[in-house]
């Protein structure tokens, strides 16, 4: 399997912290990669780097061979990677629908095309697939801000598969998501691997989720990989156990 | 405004603008001034609600725009050209330099973006004034002539007020079409969540700048009709003082809502007339006025009716929700 994403030697200081310290690691088609460690070890600091949220201070960020370092973020999205977000991030005057149309429209023609062509961008069936796909499908017409937490968190997931990426960067899906919702994203999740051959990469505080998730896990510690496996091997791993129990 | 019934909405639609064309037949000529006046005012303050309204985007400048077009619309008409040729030179024109004054938006937000497009509005204001070869300077320019439309003169009030309102119309269509299009969705994703807006792929830097290009080309239009409405142009109208009445025209109806700028508009140019039985006390009832609508209602008038709509759907939903857990509670 080739790698869709390969990052080298990626530095990110903030004054004299350094967040991320020489990560290199490469995510290869198709699979689905955990990234685990304790808060504040730098995982969403590397995404905002890989992503072009932040400007890495060191190194290269290689998507599918081709050199990706210092794009800007919508550049990144346009050429196939998308994410959702920790916190939520959907537009709440904006309803379902009308939040998915928004985030498959800069996939589709071009400025002029978008300015002068159909108001929903011809996206309103790929809308209504997607809600179906999330079984949102009651909430459709509803403002994204009056839906409950874990229904938010469904409708960001679904927002990032609307341009039908390569590669999608999810940062905490599972946070604060009841047990019956979570076994309904996982399920989306792994479909939408293996149907449409997404890669993903998963930040993830839940280890139940990301070790039946994962076919490979990474674990970081205070900016550097401590470990990258198989989820039964990182289980075991000592130096793993000791980052998440301390001394 | 969904709670409405799509038939009535079209039926209050057509009475207004019948009303709009009909009823101003027997009015005096000033009554069509200030009619006409509500119109420019009008596609002014609907290009303010694109920038600021629907893509979030402070800017008190656009006073400065209706002066670029005005004194684009004077000094080509003055000189024999149509209007319609002295309109689209304003667009061009008010266009190039939003999207210039779109660049610092790139960089600073809110307030700091507030303060560069203030120092613009001064700067544009100080090249009326000052370059008196070209604008006339503190004298201005005079018997500013009214157009000929399809042949038919309209240099008497009547005729010319249906050129604002014939151009407001498609000033309404063009807005109309353009927030319902893509670009309104992105405007209103700029607005409220630029982080998001690019990881979907928007480009937040393009979008920005079309924001003000195209709100600030509104600006250009309004005053390509407000130098031959009045005749007469100098630089005073256009100071700061015209930014600051279009940003209240903007948040007074609604910023973000699309009919805001039309009753902003009305609100700004009328209120004045008929409060004129309070001789003096007129600014300082306006103030109050405008103070305590905020105060009540931060987004406008059209946000009380919004906010109202709102309870009635939620009210419905939960109505329906009662009547459904009844049924079901009876089933049992």
């Amino acid at each position: 399997m080739s790698a869709v994403l390969e990052v080298t030697d990626i530095k990110k200081n903030f004054g004299g912290i350094s967040a991320v310290d020489s990560v290199s690691f490469d995510v290869r088609e198709g699979e689905i990669l955990g990234l685990i460690g304790p808060n504040g070890c730098g995982k969403s600091t590397l995404f905002n780097c890989i992503l072009g949220q932040l400007t890495p201070s060191g190194g290269e960020v290689k998507l599918d061979g081709k050199l990706v370092t210092g794009l800007r973020p919508a550049e990144l999205n346009k050429l196939g990677v998308s994410r959702t977000f920790q916190l939520l991030q959907v537009f709440p005057k904006l309803s379902v629908r009308e939040n998915l149309i928004l985030a498959g429209q800069e996939h589709q023609g071009n400025m002029a095309s978008r300015l002068v062509g159909r108001s929903d961008a011809g996206l309103t069936d790929a809308a209504n697939q997607m809600i179906g796909f999330f079984k949102l499908d009651h909430l459709a017409d509803e403002p994204a801000g009056g839906l409950s937490y874990g229904q938010q968190k469904l409708l960001d997931a679904a927002m990032a598969f609307m341009g039908g990426p390569r590669l999608v960067l999810l940062d905490e899906p599972a946070g604060g998501v009841n047990p019956s919702m979570l076994a309904d994203l996982k399920e989306r999740l792994v479909a939408i691997n293996r149907e449409k051959n997404a890669t993903f990469v998963v930040i993830e505080h839940n280890m139940e989720f990301v070790m039946s998730l994962c076919s490979r896990v990474m674990v970081m510690a205070e900016g550097k990989v401590l470990a990258m496996g198989r989820p039964d091997e990182v289980r075991k791993n000592p130096a793993v156990i000791e980052a998440y129990l301390g001394h | 405004m969904t709670g409405f019934a799509k038939p009535l909405k079209i039926a209050l639609g057509l009475a207004v603008i019948a009303g709009l064309i009909v009823v101003p037949m027997n009015f005096n000529r000033y009554g069509l001034f200030i009619l006409s006046q509500w119109a420019v005012m009008s596609i002014a303050a609907m290009g303010l609600n694109l920038t600021l309204g629907y893509a979030g985007q402070v800017s008190l400048a656009q006073g400065a725009f209706v002066g670029i077009g005005a004194y684009a619309a004077a000094i080509m008409t003055t000189h024999g050209w149509p209007l319609p040729a002295a309109i689209l030179v304003a667009i061009v024109l008010s266009f190039a330099v939003g999207w210039v004054l779109g660049y610092p938006a790139l960089r600073v937000q809110h307030h700091y973006l507030a303060f560069v497009t203030l120092a613009f509005s001064t700067l544009a204001f100080l090249v009326f004034r000052n370059e008196s070869w070209l604008t006339g300077g503190i004298y201005g320019i005079s018997n500013i002539p009214r157009p000929h439309i399809f042949g038919i003169a309209t240099n008497k009030p009547l005729p010319f007020y249906y050129v604002c309102l014939g151009t407001l119309a498609i000033v309404s269509l063009a807005v109309w079409w353009l927030i319902r299009s893509p670009w309104g969705r992105a405007f209103m994703a700029l607005r409220e969540n630029p982080l998001r807006a690019q990881s979907l792929g928007i480009d937040t830097r393009r979008y920005t700048l079309m924001a003000f290009a195209i709100g600030s080309a509104l600006g250009g239009v309004a005053g390509a009709l407000y130098a031959p409405l009045t005749q007469y142009i100098d630089p005073v109208p256009f100071n700061l003082s015209l930014s600051l009445d279009l940003l209240m025209m903007v948040i007074v109806g609604g910023a973000g809502f699309y009919f805001g700028p039309f009753l902003g508009a009305m609100i700004a140019v009328l209120l004045p007339e008929w409060l004129r039985f309070t001789e003096g006390y007129y600014l300082m009832l306006y103030a109050i006025a405008v103070m305590l609508l905020l105060i009540w209602s931060p987004t406008g008038i059209l946000g009380i009716l919004d906010r109202y709509l709102a309870e009635r759907r939620t009210k419905a939903a939960s109505a329906l929700r009662a009547v459904a857990k009844s049924r079901l509670e009876t089933a049992q």
